[in-house]
């Protein structure tokens, strides 16, 4: 996370080759990108650009989706499980047949989040995933990027949408001019108003609430809704047993 | 930075910045004529050499350089080419008369390259917009003509970010045989197109919601103006022209092969 221009999608370009470093390395999975091809490496990650209508060229959304897959060779009984599987996933099975161009704004970005997870990729890089999604979608979003993590893949999104991260309670790195300035739980890292001034962003508001309670004991860094339920609760039921 | 970078304006401030681009347009149509009035190394090489200063003044050094050195690919291909037509086709002529010939030849394509670079480099196209409306042409045609200029580095860079996007899903871009890399540009090509006309709407629609042509006389905040200095650019620029075509007419121009 960052604010605009701090380098997160330069930073993110480089797990799958498409930039080089310059200077020192980049390891995935033990292997430098600068000895792979970016086809190669995109077949372990897979990378959602910020701007679906950068990516989409086919006549229906299921051809979008078939294009990565028949680029890595899978083999055709492969191809047609995991287009099905992609589309059910992500809501599109009644689109199959319609042309990508025709679909709202939030719909393309899934066609084209359809269209990387497809192939199963061991390490995902989402670049803004929620512009233009509903809260429904951003739900399912989260669902299955929580899901993703369990099956033990690594899920890297680029985003400024600090309540969509807050609930996942993932690893943070904050990024500003072109620096890591910070790298840790959520819960540290999100809940610190310095930080979170210097990378342009806006507490969660869970986190504003209790940072204004600090004065009654209330602890500053809670992110997690239950938590503050919990907290809220022994407080309440402390003050009537008193 | 790429060798197009020597076609796209720098805004800097500078003398050659503050012509007036007619005078400067001028001045590039008489280098024209006059590169390709002359077929000699000597005339050719005395008008690459006067421009060079232009260049210092203009403070665009680096970029004129790059341009020039990109160029230096088909200038290699012209004298190629002249050389061996000549060789096969000329006949009697000694060699030495022919590699000068295709040496001016290439001296001449260096000179136009040098010439617009330097015009486009220190003309906004905002001013050349500006400058072609009040020559007399419609308004509507500036517009398209500024626009399109204008849109070129956007384009550039969307097609960079499609590369990008492809590439990330397994496209290949290099390899295979002729037909097999014409196809591999598809999907690189649709998403270009389809933004460019999903983007040129769009753009119709906010200059409609900003009352564009709703007056039939606009007025502009900046008019061109030509000033002493202009006309004496321009005067110059004449001047040359005419030594150049006297020049042309009575004066043998001495060989610097043969001797």
């Amino acid at each position: 996370m960052g604010q605009n221009g701090a380098g997160k999608t330069t930073l993110v370009k480089h797990f799958n080759g498409l930039l080089k470093p310059t200077k020192g390395r980049v390891l995935i999975d033990g292997i430098d990108t600068r000895n792979v091809s970016v086809a190669t490496l995109s077949r372990k990650v897979g990378f959602v650009f910020q701007n679906p209508d950068h990516q989409l060229f086919s006549e229906t959304v299921e051809d979008e989706i078939f294009f990565a897959l028949k680029n890595f060779g899978f083999d055709e009984r492969v191809i047609s499980e995991r287009v099905d599987w992609a589309l059910n996933l992500l809501d599109l099975t009644q689109y199959r047949k319609t042309s990508p161009f025709m679909l709202s704004g939030g719909e393309r970005k899934r066609v084209a989040l359809a269209s990387v997870l497809a192939w199963d990729p061991k390490i995902l890089i989402l670049d803004e995933p929620t512009i233009g999604q509903d809260n429904y979608q951003k739900e399912r979003l989260r669902q299955f990027i929580i899901q993703m993590n369990q099956q033990g893949k690594t899920v890297i999104i680029v985003t400024h949408d600090i309540e969509f991260v807050v609930e996942c309670e993932p690893r943070v790195v904050l990024m500003a001019n072109g620096k890591i300035i910070a790298d840790g739980e959520a819960k540290k890292i999100l809940t610190d108003p310095e930080l979170i001034n210097r990378s342009s962003l806006v507490l969660p508001e869970i986190t504003q609430v209790f940072l204004r309670l600090n004065d009654f004991g209330f602890p500053s860094n809670v992110i997690n809704i239950y938590e503050a339920k919990r907290l809220i609760l022994e407080r309440l039921s402390g003050g009537v047993s008193k | 930075m790429s060798v197009f970078d020597g076609l796209k304006f720098r805004n800097i401030s500078s003398p050659i910045h503050k012509i007036d681009p007619r005078a400067k347009f001028i001045y590039v149509c008489v280098l024209f004529v006059i590169s390709v009035l002359f077929n000699q190394i000597l005339p050719l090489l005395i008008i690459f050499l006067l421009q060079i200063p232009l260049v210092i003044i203009a403070k665009v050094k680096r970029e004129w350089l790059r341009l020039i050195r990109g160029s230096i690919f088909f200038a290699i291909i012209i004298f190629a080419m002249n050389i061996l037509s000549l060789y096969f086709y000329s006949g009697q002529q000694s060699l030495g008369s022919i590699m000068e010939y295709a040496l001016a030849m290439t001296l001449r394509f260096i000179v136009l390259v040098e010439s617009f670079s330097i015009f486009f480099l220190t003309t906004s196209p905002d001013m050349l917009g500006l400058s072609l409306e009040q020559i007399g042409v419609p308004y509507e045609f500036c517009f398209a003509f500024i626009t399109a200029i204008r849109f070129v580095p956007v384009l550039a860079e969307e097609a960079q970010t499609i590369i990008d996007a492809q590439r990330s899903r397994g496209l290949e871009l290099e390899g295979g045989n002729f037909i097999k890399r014409i196809r591999n540009y598809i999907p690189i090509l649709i998403p270009l197109i389809v933004n460019a006309i999903r983007r040129s709407l769009e753009m119709a629609e906010a200059m409609e919601s900003r009352a564009w042509g709703a007056s039939k006389k606009r007025t502009n905040i900046y008019t061109l103006k030509m000033s002493g200095r202009d006309y004496a650019f321009i005067l110059i620029s004449i001047i040359m022209l005419l030594i150049s075509i006297y020049t042309w007419l009575f004066i043998k121009i001495p060989s610097i092969l043969m001797s």
